[in-house]
């Protein structure tokens, strides 16, 4: 089943008018991990925000299927919803506001979509249980106030936490590794290796092969100046690791141009 | 942001909730204010001679003060003598003596207001005090109370009923020249509420007073005055309503507090006075001044406030810490919607030993709404070890509002410990987006967000109220972020 299809999307920055995404086809079945690779500023993170609906933002054209709905005709929380998650680059501190309460009105925003009566307190604690011993989450992480005073490793526990209480059908995880150390790292890998499924699907954003050492992709996409330029499998990224990006971009940029542009992305 | 953020928009537009009125038959003063008007008001009162001096002092005092103008607030000059002093519904000439004889268009009103006079289905444990206009109309459970000495009435009946404990303490606290409005509200308050818990004792159950101005260009004065003797202690809470009219009307009240040795205060504030339109029309005014006094060794007062109504909020609950080891405590929420405005904060003044204060304030700004956080921590000489917390946070939503904080800090005692902390935020893109990639509604997360930051002073609140008070900035919002 396809759970993602993306189709020449084109997107530019709202108000400024810069053009970040210059034409992105990709489609990912559920049960499936890719990865998108690529230098900075090559319009990674801004791929993720598009498809988790943030504002400011423009799609100047292409569209977007999940499920083979409308994604981009959708709510930000609408998407949540039906099943995107997003673990955020840098997750967002909610001083005041505790982690587990937080956690606990979003899965009952979930389930109220689904039909799903809400999950009462106790309930709620047995399922997050689990989950947090999955991801090493002390206790007092739970009831703390979201993210506030959380270390860089926190909080990227905390987002994988969230996504393994929440379920979601399509997991986009924007450089989770970014800011961890070994250690985290490996908590990290195996939250989110135990949530591969054949019912789901992730796009693993990163700027790094090391993530990958854990995570396997079954697709890896390199992204160079809006445009995926490269995919292959998880040698790929080996070769990543070892060339850097600087071949592909030189590669990119000699296809650009001649013709073949379109076709190297498309495949 | 706020033109890309429509449900934001709405949430801080709703409408006002309580702005109907009561079509109650009432007996007025014409407006206007002069001796004769002050002699009026204290011969219907039947008071006793000492106190129609007191008031006629107050009101010689007032005529030579001037109007303060040093807060961020700003309203056309106020005609005082366009303003009734006095209004009282017909039916409760004499007071009523029990329920039975409450005006049942009054009982409804309350009702009405969530505040129910019923004793039977009363939320259990709560004493209530009903003002309206400017009498007390209703006081519950005064038996079983009285039961344990503890004397909880409205101001009128303890001026004869209790005279030498009123003629103690009035003005005690906040002296009849304090300031312009203290000196207006001595000369001419009407009623209020009065309580007394003697010795020792733990008072039962929280005792509130509900007040509620009905009558249109009626100012309202209303005088509190707590005292908790040696050793007792007292959770007290009052919370405000008014009509939705287009005039602004006046509300100048004045508590005082005294807390003898050892003695605990909790006074607890939900007010939500008319705010005026979203335009900025109408609304109340609210100049009061509360303050307490911790008189006696070990004593403590804790002031607690969630501020969301009227047109202008200028009240400063403060603390004299006279006592050796005695503990003052100011929590505050206060949001200012709109084109409301709002200058509010406390004085914390340690004169004992070992005189410890904490002050928490929390001032959340939408619309067009002006907040100011105005505050004091003076250490007086005498004052050995004395310790001060502030913490004064700004939340921010949308670019048309204002925070401002004036922090005033006056060490003159070297062994004082004082803390300081101040921030200002914006409810950010990056927080809404947060909450509503994990599905929650746009108006779920504001909500959210303005309660988890004002957590800290909310959960001072007693329990029933929390909830109330939670409730209260959701819908105070209704219709604003950006």
């Amino acid at each position: 089943m396809t759970m993602l299809r993306i189709e020449n999307l084109h997107v530019r920055i709202q108000d400024e008018g810069t053009e970040i995404l210059k034409g992105i086809d990709l489609t990912i079945r559920a049960g499936e991990v890719h990865a998108i690779m690529g230098p900075n500023g090559s319009g990674k993170s801004t791929l993720a925000h598009v498809l988790a609906g943030r504002e400011g933002y423009e799609v100047t054209a292409g569209r977007v299927l999940y499920q083979g709905q409308d994604l981009l005709a959708m709510a930000p929380e609408i998407r949540a919803r039906e099943g995107v998650f997003l673990s955020f680059q840098y997750p967002v501190e909610i001083p005041g506001v505790a982690n587990t309460y937080f956690l606990r009105m979003a899965l009952n925003a979930v389930r109220k979509h689904r039909g799903l009566p809400e999950i009462d307190a106790m309930d709620f604690m047995e399922l997050v249980e689990g989950k947090a011993k999955l991801l090493e989450m002390e206790d007092a992480l739970m009831a703390r106030s979201v993210n506030e005073g959380f270390s860089g490793g926190e909080k990227k526990r905390n987002e994988i936490f969230q996504m393994a209480v929440l379920e979601p059908k399509l997991a986009i995880l924007d450089e989770t590794d970014s800011g961890l150390d070994i250690d985290a790292l490996r908590i990290v890998a195996t939250g989110i290796n135990a949530l591969r499924s054949p019912e789901r699907a992730m796009l693993v954003i990163t700027h790094y092969q090391r993530l990958l050492n854990y995570i396997e992709p079954d697709v890896v996409h390199v992204l160079a100046d809006g445009r995926i330029v490269k995919t292959g499998d998880r040698t790929l990224a080996h070769l990543l690791e070892e060339k850097g990006y600087g071949w592909i971009e030189a590669e990119a940029a000699a296809a650009t141009a001649s013709t073949a542009a379109t076709a190297v992305a498309k495949r | 942001m706020s033109s890309q953020n429509p449900v934001l928009d709405e949430l801080t537009s709703r409408e006002y909730q309580h702005g109907f009125v009561t079509d109650i038959a009432s007996d007025s003063f014409p407006p206007g204010l002069d001796e004769d008007v002050i002699q009026r008001l204290s011969a219907i009162k039947g008071e006793p001679e000492w106190l129609l001096e007191w008031r006629l002092k107050a009101y010689r005092h007032w005529l030579t003060m001037k109007e303060p103008t040093w807060a961020m607030v700003h309203y056309p000059a106020i005609d005082y003598q366009k303003i009734i002093y006095y209004s009282a519904p017909k039916t409760q000439k004499d007071g009523p003596k029990s329920l039975d004889e409450v005006d049942p268009e009054l009982l409804a009103t309350y009702e009405k207001l969530g505040v129910p006079l019923e004793e039977r289905a009363i939320l259990a444990g709560v004493a209530v005090d009903a003002v309206f206009d400017s009498v007390s109309v209703a006081t519950t459970f005064r038996e079983k109370l009285a039961e344990m000495g503890v004397i909880f009435c409205s101001f009128s009946e303890a001026v004869k009923t209790h005279p030498e404990l009123v003629k103690k303490y009035l003005g005690s606290v906040v002296p009849t020249g304090d300031n312009f409005f203290a000196a207006l509200n001595s000369a001419v308050f009407s009623d209020g509420s009065f309580c007394y818990i003697p010795k020792g004792v733990t008072c039962p159950m929280e005792l509130s007073t509900y007040f509620r101005i009905n009558q249109a260009d009626t100012g309202q004065f209303e005088r509190t005055l707590i005292v908790a003797d040696e050793g007792a202690t007292v959770s007290y809470l009052e919370g405000c309503t008014a009509p939705k009219r287009d005039t602004n009307q006046l509300h100048a009240a004045v508590v005082e507090l005294v807390a003898l040795a050892g003695a605990k205060i909790k006074y607890s504030t939900v007010q939500n006075w008319y705010p005026g339109d979203k335009d900025g029309k109408g609304g109340i005014y609210n100049f009061v001044t509360k303050r307490g006094k911790c008189a006696g060794k070990g004593s403590r007062i804790s002031w607690t406030q969630v501020e969301t109504g009227s047109a202008i909020t200028w009240k400063y609950p403060s603390c004299i810490l006279l006592g050796d080891d005695s503990v003052g405590e100011f929590y505050s929420v206060a949001l200012a919607n709109n084109f409301q405005q709002a200058d509010t904060g406390t004085k914390m003044i340690h004169i004992g030993k070992n005189t410890r204060s904490t002050i928490i304030s929390k001032g959340i700004s939408a619309g067009h709404g002006q907040n100011t956080y105005r505050g004091q921590v003076l250490i007086q000489k005498g004052a050995e070890g004395a310790r001060n917390y502030s913490q004064c946070d700004s939340l921010l939503l949308g670019d048309k509002c204002g925070a401002h904080t004036f922090p005033d800090i006056q060490v003159k005692n070297s062994t004082a410990q004082l803390e300081h902390e101040a921030s200002t935020s914006k409810i950010g893109e990056d927080q809404l987006f947060y909450c509503r990639q994990r599905g929650l509604s746009n108006e779920d997360a504001v909500s959210m967000i303005v309660n988890g930051f004002a957590r800290r002073v909310l959960k001072e609140l007693p329990m029933e109220f929390a909830v109330e008070a939670t409730k209260l900035l959701g819908v105070s919002l209704e219709g604003s972020v950006g």
